[in-house]
């Protein structure tokens, strides 16, 4: 099959690669940069375990083909801790116990970053109402809410 | 800080070593590994749920652009590769053993479910092995199926294997016939029961996924998988399978995504991986897709059962009679047929005093996936029977609920129960009470009134579970038919500059194993927990181990890793007593320093560690140099963790939609290393549980043995906006039979929490029993089925 280049930014760096036009982003990020830390957790754009950041906004990227994010400012999990310091919703995860296995870790942390952006002092209800699109099968969810309610206020001071 | 005066030991809830890199997008999932050279691995699978095999012709896929291999069952026959195996042969009740069908990697001659393994596709990208693996022509000859628990048996039911009578694995039998029939004739109220414990798929968030890579050079083996047991992986692909030696096939299990049970076992793609690696000479990469896990990953659950209590006139029970029969899938799994029986009949007495039972269990093979453990793995459904039929019993004889099941406690132990367990410790009452007071028991009255004024309806339910964990000892394991030990292994090694390797043959997917271990190393040492490093899941580093499973990590593999660190501190007293010049009876060793009694001489551990690898001053004609130090620990007995779960739910009538308004568990654990993470574990079992009760349930079509529920659209998970906040306690009474005291926690949420909703659910609504899962359409109908009459009025 014929590939294509595509051009974005990722974690600030900017990237160029040929890949087939029916990559997904997932598989760009994945496969191509080799940021692994983005998983695939379902076929069906349920689980949420794929959430990145496309210019600022929570986006499943295993829904959305690597070439429809030319261009765009891309923001994957590797990328929210900045100078070695854990980003506040990274913290607040590790604080309130908030992942087990890890692996819908990355893209709960990225939901709940974004979920922060549009709801800065959310509450239970709120928080659980807006991780609707993100599966985790460890934790029960209670700490990951207790997480996202104690990073949402350290984002905001 | 702890009895030791340690901050980071027994009982702290010390934030996890591993999160840093869950956290940041660091962890090594097996998908994550690519290796150099690396083709990919398709399958293809049966799209019918019973067929013969009349032809395979990949010539089409075979030309199409990357492919480098198609292999099927006959190349795998060709290769005198073994199949896969079921490592506990259970004997029916005439003393015959239970029927094990032969169960190759790549399908022979049939396939008996839809998602079997029929052929592999190995290409250059995962694109082209997935587009060629649709080129594969296969000539099915469709059979007749059954996909129904309860009807796999009855004449005239389609065979899945044309060897296999009835479809009957095995008729299994447990406890006293006649002291129980004899029960039942002086029971002054017989209360029975039908239910389903409807069957669930696993799925944790990582799907399953292998690299197999074979070195020409050296001959050796290496196969990266989504394993909770590598040591057991390699066992089974060695000596069954027949893939290469123990000694020239490593297995590593990195970082993995949740297990529940389903990473347990040992499956095809797995072996086809590694076998095929070779026969291509590439690594071959394989990672399963959701589709595929929902149609292969082992499920769970699926009983049919019947049951009986007799209860005399004070409601005290008499006598347990329970007729179950349990789905095997299409074919035997790793321990599917120690599930319905030594995991389920032994767990029948729960809490209570009830001297005879009597359980029968029919084990039958359906055209469906294989069904083996899942989270608790059998002791759901034996708690899921008993607490539904205590409840049912409490409502017949119009009985407080609490007070009869405290009417029937086990109150001495160690007691023997009627169904060959001895429980060491408990103490039921305790944990009943705390959670009656969190429960805000008294109350509910006035909540319910409340909730009736506003049109709703509110309901609470019970659950008084006891369960048994880290599977043991082996001997008695080993006669009742298991085919592997249930010891645990643990070796702690000192490095010169004093810092701390410990291997555990145990498998963190989840657990966080890399924080407790190290706090029980951490106390016991006297090490600092940054100087402690965990190590597991990789057979070329760790001596052996049996995996993670059972919650027996905890009880067998931290016991394993105390005795292991005890030698450290006898082999390090004998160092200090010939450096200090005293005698080793006179050398105490504490909070890492070791002393000569009665004087100031002293030497911590690291410097006993520096004069074992520096061995210039030191007895070397009594002593090894080194400090490295290996143990098996073998348990004595099962630990029994046990507790009561309440639930509180409230339903609105009109919609049938159910919410858990309150969710109290109590649970005694026996010692608790770290109680953060035991509440994880809690709040995650309890999620499953409550999936269970309320949400998830497996579905074949009855005629083709399509799986209905086959993606995330289909099959409920639990969500975020599903589930409560939970209300969570401890009681403790210490093992007493392992050096900890500690008795596993990690299937206790999901063995507690179903019966406890069901009966919350039945409750509010005012009937006798309902299926799992109670979803607002059967509410619903549950409740549209109480006004019926009075609409007729
Ligand atoms: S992998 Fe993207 S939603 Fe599941
Ligand atoms: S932490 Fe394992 S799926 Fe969420």
């Amino acid at each position: 099959m014929s590939s294509i280049t595509i051009s974005m930014s990722v974690n600030g760096k900017a990237v160029t690669a040929a890949a087939e036009p029916r990559t997904l982003l997932v598989e760009f990020l994945r496969e191509t940069l080799k940021l692994t830390g983005t998983h695939v957790g379902c076929d069906t754009s349920q689980c949420g375990a794929c959430v990145v950041h496309v210019d600022g906004k929570s986006v499943k990227s295993c829904t959305m083909l690597a070439a429809t994010a030319e261009g765009a400012a891309i923001t994957t999990i590797e990328g929210l801790a900045k100078d070695g310091e854990l980003h506040p919703m990274q913290a607040a995860f590790r604080e309130h116990h908030g992942l087990q296995c890890g692996f819908c870790t990355p893209g709960m942390v990225m939901s709940a970053v974004d979920l922060v952006s549009r709801h800065p002092n959310p509450d239970e209800h709120t928080v659980r109402e807006q991780l609707e699109g993100n599966i985790c099968r460890c934790t029960g969810y209670h700490n990951i809410v207790k997480a996202v309610i104690a990073g949402a206020a350290a984002m905001r001071s | 800080m702890t009895a030791t005066g340690n901050a980071e030991g027994f009982g702290a809830s010390v934030k996890r070593k591993e999160d840093q890199r869950f956290l940041t997008g660091k962890g090594n999932y097996t998908d994550d590994i690519n290796r150099r050279g690396q083709s990919y691995a398709h399958f293809v699978r049966s799209p019918h749920a019973h067929a013969r095999i009349r032809g395979i012709d990949a010539s089409a896929a075979l030309a199409m652009p990357g492919v480098l291999t198609v292999l099927t069952g006959q190349d795998v026959a060709a290769d005198k590769l073994g199949g896969l195996i079921c490592g506990w042969t259970i004997h029916s009740k005439d003393g015959s053993p239970m029927k094990a069908p032969a169960h190759p990697i790549l399908a022979l001659d049939e396939v008996r479910f839809v998602g079997d393994h029929v052929a592999v596709v190995i290409a250059e990208t995962a694109s082209q092995a997935k587009d060629a693996a649709e080129a594969v022509a296969v000539d099915y000859d469709v059979l007749p199926a059954v996909v129904s628990t309860a009807d796999a048996a009855k004449p005239g039911s389609p065979l899945v294997h044309a060897d296999v009578p009835s479809n009957l694995c095995y008729q299994w039998e447990l406890g006293d016939k006649a002291a129980t029939e004899a029960a039942f004739k002086n029971a002054a109220h017989i209360v029975s029961l039908d239910l389903v414990n409807n069957r669930l798929i696993p799925n944790p968030m990582e799907p399953r996924a292998a690299v197999g890579d074979y070195d020409s050079g050296t001959g050796t083996f290496t196969l990266f998988t989504t394993s909770q047991n590598p040591h057991l992986a390699r066992l089974v692909l060695s000596a069954f399978v027949g893939i290469a030696p123990e000694h020239k096939l490593r297995v590593v299990a990195p970082d993995v995504g949740g297990g529940f049970g389903s990473k347990i076992f040992i499956y095809s793609e797995e072996a086809v991986c590694v076998w095929a690696a070779k026969k291509v000479d590439r690594p071959v990469k394989w990672t399963s897709d959701r589709s595929e896990a929902f149609l292969s990953d082992a499920h769970g659950r699926d009983h049919v059962s019947h049951a009986e209590l007799a209860v005399d006139a004070e409601g005290r029970f008499l006598g347990l009679h329970v007729r179950t029969t349990a789905a095997m899938g299409a074919y035997l799994h790793t321990f599917s047929a120690a599930v319905p029986t030594y995991l389920y009949g032994t767990l029948l007495a729960g809490q209570y005093t009830t001297p005879a039972i009597y359980v029968e269990v029919d084990a039958v093979f359906t055209n469906t996936a294989p069904v083996d453990a899942y989270r608790g793995a059998g002791r759901p459904e034996a708690t899921y029977l008993l607490e539904r039929i205590v409840e049912c019993a409490a409502r017949d004889l119009g009985k407080d609920p609490a007070e009869l099941r405290r009417l029937n406690f086990i109150r001495k132990f160690p007691y023997a129960t009627p169904v060959a367990l001895e429980y060491d410790v408990g103490d039921f009452d305790a944990s009943m009470d705390r959670a009656l007071e969190l429960a805000e028991y008294s109350t509910f009255p006035a909540r319910k009134a409340e909730a009736a004024r506003r049109g709703k309806l509110r309901g609470i339910g019970f659950s008084a579970y006891i369960e048994a964990c880290g599977l043991a000892p082996s001997r008695v394991a080993g006669a009742l038919g298991a085919g592997v030990g249930l010891f645990e292994s643990a070796q702690v090694r000192f490095n010169p500059t004093g810092n701390v390797q410990v291997f555990t043959g145990c498998h963190s997917h989840g657990q966080g194993h890399e924080t407790t271990y190290a706090q029980l190393v951490s106390e016991h040492l006297g090490v600092s927990l940054d100087n402690i490093e965990i190590i597991h899941g990789d057979t070329a580093q760790v001596q052996y181990g049996l995996g993670t499973y059972g919650s027996r990590s905890g009880s067998v593999g931290g016991s394993a890793i105390i005795k292991a660190a005890d030698k450290i501190i006898a082999k390090g007293r004998k160092i200090v007593a010939y450096r200090m010049e005293a005698s080793v009876d006179d050398i105490e060793f504490k909070a890492g320093v070791f002393k000569v009694a009665g004087t100031d001489k002293q030497m911590t551990i690291a410097e006993v560690a520096f004069n074992a690898y520096v061995p210039h001053n030191y007895p070397l004609e009594e002593l090894e140099p080194g400090l490295d130090e290996n143990a098996f620990y073998d348990p004595q007995n099962f630990t029994f963790p046990s507790g009561t779960h309440i639930c509180e739910v409230e339903i609105d009538p009109e919609t049938g939609v159910t919410q858990i308004v309150k969710f109290t568990a109590v649970d005694d654990f026996g010692r608790i290393i770290n109680p953060m993470i035991v509440h994880g574990q809690v709040h995650g079992g309890i999620a499953q549980g409550i999936g269970q009760a309320m949400l998830e349930g497996c579905h074949y079509d009855e005629e083709t043995g399509q799986l209905i529920t086959g993606s995330f659209m289909d099959y409920c998970m639990p969500r975020a906006d599903d589930l409560p906040n939970f209300t969570i306690d401890a009681t403790e009474t210490a093992c007493t039979h392992n050096p900890i005291g500690v008795k596993g926690c990690g299937e206790a949420g999901a063995i507690g929490s179903p019966p406890a909703v069901i009966n919350a659910v039945t409750d509010a609504i005012g009937i006798r029993h309902m299926d799992m899962p109670a979803t607002p359409e059967r509410v619903w109908r549950a409740i549209q089925s109480t006004r019926l009459p009075r609409a007729a009025e």
